[in-house]
């Protein structure tokens, strides 16, 4: 019997705080903070943050990378950088699984996120499911106020219990139900989503939530009383809370969403939520997951005495302890596309080429550069041509995505075309050798000086002609924050 | 396999340059007609009487029909071609070689640069189609040149507000002198104030630490120097002429700390050898160099020997390379106040080395090195940026030894 393997959930560094909002429009707004994917992030980025530290942790028979083992990625987000050209390619590039890997998107609806999840816990082999979402409506409105941007990936092992990955948790019951009724809905291309009115969601989600409980329940042969966590998720939030209450479990079995400080990132609110139980739940305990969504969903789980070993490295609670409230309302509806700012009188950026981008997937997506293997030399990007010894055709492979870095110098670029000037521009030397040039994001001006610790991520730089160009950039290595238990 | 120059062998005996600066009324055409009529009304020739033409513009045109069609010129070989920001050094370089091998009596060296049509702050690159994972195009030149200042700042233990003064008054010196020069962009004298408070564009650097950005042209006559006396009383004797493509490994070399440029020192001492000397600051009468930002200026006055390093900066604030200091630089205004239309600034430094030697620069800043008997000039071009560029040296002189 195989379960879930590894996961790894992404909050990203911006929070908006709503009384920003209040003040700039005079209403709307709120108390708290929700979390803000930054102008270089999509739901294809986030995902793969999500998923490297999901995969961080894993290791496989013999002492191979998990990521070697995966064997399909399904992607799930309501907001997909690209329709036609599937989305899950560059997240499996940028992971650098498997080529033989299978990467699909499962694109749309809310709902999505269960699709990816339901499949990848009942694949025959070992499974990543990703959930990206980026939360927001019109200046002013409940969406903008209550939603969230983040990502959550979980790797399940398989039926067959796949590659001797040792699970962290049992899958022990699931529970669903469909029903077609108009409670959310946007159409493609508009700028926010439309809602009914919550009552009548409320009365609706009901009686499918209870239903999706109880068989899930029913089939891990427990009873309310011995959830031990209890993760119900869903943007309705009346239909939520009375989900909740209707649960019956122990009060203190009920996780908490964290919406207050992080929002609800819609798709992957489960997920976070879920990491977040998992940094924190001890061997032996009882998860039940309910997702509403068009319907209900429910996941029963056990977790087992391994996951104390193989949680993420960065808890969902250290991410939200670790973010900025230094983001101003304008800065985010600008980063939202709802407030378009003068740009430098420079060209727009030229639009990356596809043949160049496959020539150099590894690179552009994986960050592998390459080593001399006659004087150890790393060449970034990889060359051909050793800069050192100038020994041609003698490279091997050398990722560096996980390599921690320092920046040697920077500048701060005033003219550069950028979504969200200035371009802070650092020089950063990798730990072991190698140097590159990148950008800096996640990071004030201010913060930027030699001799800061930094780490690789994964963005869209620009976009320029409907062509998003993904790459790295660094980011400042954020003090960790220590787990609990 | 060797580096050995044709010192003495071929001589400037025309030079044009239009005033650089903002043509909104001019256009390339206009500009290429004005500089190649001046030059060759200099050599006292008809342009029908030139032999070949090396066109130098980074992106104003393409092909010889940039030139040949403009001039109406037939039946002539015309070779367009780019190095960068040293693409009007190439171009004499170029027609140079191409008389000393005598395949030509005369041929004419000409750069043009158009840069205002375009309606953008600064350069604009050419869009090769890429994958956009290199940083190439996404930072700008300023940005690109800053790096230079708290790199040399924290390798020579000075104060970054010390450097900025050091920075300020490179652009003051040469304000300065292009406030005598009629041709100059910028014909002001900028206090140091102003530039030291002017908007930040990239690092320390302020717009008044940038060059202009401006349209303009430049052209020269070569022929072989022992015919130069038929053509000109004061011909220009070409000494040297290096170029050096670095391995543009800088920027992946984590050998590197941005406080020098590998290939201006490498084409300055080929240049040096070349030209047999061995003492730049003691010999040169004056220098023209690439100070598309200040602190290009500062790094390439230790680069090219004329400072020793980590003390260039205490050099430029005891006023050395002043209009009236020990060893000139940029007395033309230099590409701050000159302006830098891509293809011609190479040309253009010619241009002051042919004025100033053969003591025909307005009295205002002549120099006072070649009165006091000096001969030589220095003109250095560069292209590209720090960890990646490519230089260009040339050394010419009034009188021919060989």
């Amino acid at each position: 019997m195989g379960g879930l393997v590894g996961y790894g959930a992404y909050v990203p560094y911006y929070r908006l705080e709503r009384t920003r909002i209040t003040g700039v429009l005079g209403q709307g707004g709120g108390s708290g903070t929700r979390s803000v994917a930054a102008f270089d992030e999509d739901t294809t980025s986030m995902a793969v943050a999500a998923g490297r530290a999901a995969l961080a942790g894993l290791t496989g028979p013999g002492g191979q990378p998990g990521r070697a083992c995966v064997r399909r990625l399904f992607f799930a987000t309501t907001v997909p950088a690209y329709a036609d050209k599937t989305n899950a390619t560059a997240v499996h590039a940028a992971l650098r699984l498997p080529a033989d890997a299978l990467a699909v998107d499962m694109a749309g609806a809310v709902r999505s996120g269960v699709g990816a999840l339901v499949t990848a816990a009942a694949s025959a082999v070992p499974t990543m499911a990703v959930l990206a979402d980026i939360r927001t409506g019109l200046p002013g409105g409940a969406d903008e106020r209550d939603g969230g941007d983040g990502a959550a990936a979980f790797v399940f092992s398989g039926a067959d219990g796949g590659a001797g990955l040792p699970v962290l948790a049992e899958v022990i019951g699931q529970g669903s139900a469909t029903a077609e009724f108009l409670d959310r809905w946007r159409t493609p291309g508009a700028a926010a989503s439309r809602v009914w009115e919550e009552r009548f969601g409320e009365q609706v989600y009901g009686p499918l939530a209870e239903a999706a409980m109880a068989d899930a329940l029913k089939q891990a042969e427990l009873t309310p009383g011995q959830v031990d966590h209890l993760i119900v998720a869903g943007l309705p939030a009346r239909a939520v809370s009375r989900a909740v209450r209707a649960a019956g479990v122990p009060a203190e079995a009920v996780a908490d969403s964290h919406a207050a400080r992080i929002g609800n990132a819609g798709t992957a609110q489960p997920g976070i939520v879920l990491a977040d139980v998992l940094d924190r739940a001890g061997p032996g305990e009882t998860v039940l997951l309910v997702v509403l969504a068009d319907g209900a969903f429910a996941l029963a789980l056990r977790t087992t005495q391994a996951l104390a070993r193989h949680r993420q490295a960065q808890p969902v609670a250290a991410q939200i302890a670790a973010g900025s409230t230094a983001l101003d309302y304008a800065t985010f509806l600008s980063w939202r596309g709802f407030l378009d700012r003068e740009p430098p009188r420079r060209p727009d950026p030229d639009p990356v080429a596809a043949p160049p981008s496959q020539r150099r997937t590894s690179w552009k997506f994986g960050l592998v550069a390459a080593k001399c293997t006659r004087c150890g030399t790393r060449s970034l990007p990889p060359d051909r041509v050793c800069q050192q010894c100038h020994a041609v055709d003698e490279m091997a492979p050398e990722p560096l995505a996980d390599v921690p870095a320092t920046v040697t110098t920077y500048t701060v670029d005033r003219l550069a075309y950028t979504p969200s000037p200035p371009m802070l521009m650092v020089v950063l030397d990798f730990d072991g050798g190698g140097r590159m040039r990148c950008q800096l994001t996640d990071a004030a001006e201010d913060e930027v000086r030699a001799g800061l610790r930094v780490e690789m991520t994964f963005r869209r730089l620009v976009s320029a002609a409907g062509v998003h160009n993904y790459f790295w950039k660094a980011r400042p290595v954020r003090p960790e924050i220590s787990r609990e238990g | 396999m060797g580096s050995h120059g044709i010192r003495d062998q071929v001589a400037i005996v025309g030079m044009g340059c239009t005033a650089f600066g903002e043509h909104w009324d001019k256009s390339t055409d206009d500009l290429l007609i004005e500089s190649a009529t001046a030059a060759a009304a200099s050599a006292g020739v008809a342009l029908e009487e030139i032999d070949a033409f090396w066109l130098g513009t980074m992106g104003s045109g393409v092909s010889g029909l940039t030139l040949s069609r403009p001039l109406r010129l037939a039946g002539k070989p015309v070779t367009r071609l780019e190095n960068m920001c040293a693409t009007g050094s190439e171009s004499l370089r170029n027609a140079c070689y191409a008389v000393a091998s005598g395949a030509y009596d005369c041929a004419m060296a000409i750069g043009v640069e158009k840069l205002k049509d375009s309606g953008f702050s600064g350069l604009v690159g050419s869009a090769l189609p890429g994958a956009g994972d290199d940083g190439k195009g996404e930072t700008t030149a300023p940005a690109n040149f800053s790096l230079l200042a708290p790199a040399y700042a924290t390798k020579y233990g000075v104060d970054p507000a010390e450097l900025k003064d050091v920075l300020t008054r490179i652009a003051w010196k040469n304000h300065q002198n292009g406030a005598k020069n009629p041709r100059a962009q910028f014909r002001k004298e900028v206090s140091r104030e102003t530039i030291a408070k002017s908007p930040l564009v990239a690092g320390m650097l302020g717009i008044f630490d940038c060059s202009g950005v401006s349209d303009g042209s430049a052209a020269a006559i070569v022929v072989r120097a022992s015919d130069a006396h038929r053509y000109a009383s004061r011909p220009l004797y070409v000494k040297a002429l290096s170029l050096v493509a670095g391995p543009a490994s800088g920027l992946s070399d984590p050998g590197y700390d941005f406080t020098t440029f590998p290939e201006v020192v490498a084409s300055a001492q080929d240049a040096y050898a070349q030209a047999g000397i061995t003492d730049p600051r003691g010999e040169l009468a004056l220098a023209e160099v690439h100070d598309c930002f200040t602190p290009t200026e500062l790094v390439l006055m230790e680069d090219l020997g004329f400072a020793e390093r980590g003390q260039g900066w205490k050099d430029v604030l005891s006023g050395r390379f002043d209009l009236d200091g020990d060893l000139p630089v940029n007395p033309d205004g230099g590409l701050k106040a000159f302006g830098h239309p891509i293809g011609a600034s190479g040309l253009r430094m010619m241009f002051e080395a042919w004025l100033q030697l053969r003591g025909e620069a307005p009295e205002q800043r002549a120099v006072r090195t070649v009165g006091e008997g000096r001969s030589l000039a220095l003109t250095h071009n560069l292209g590209g940026g720090p960890g990646e560029c490519v230089s260009f040296v040339s050394v010419v002189g009034t009188e021919r030894e060989a």
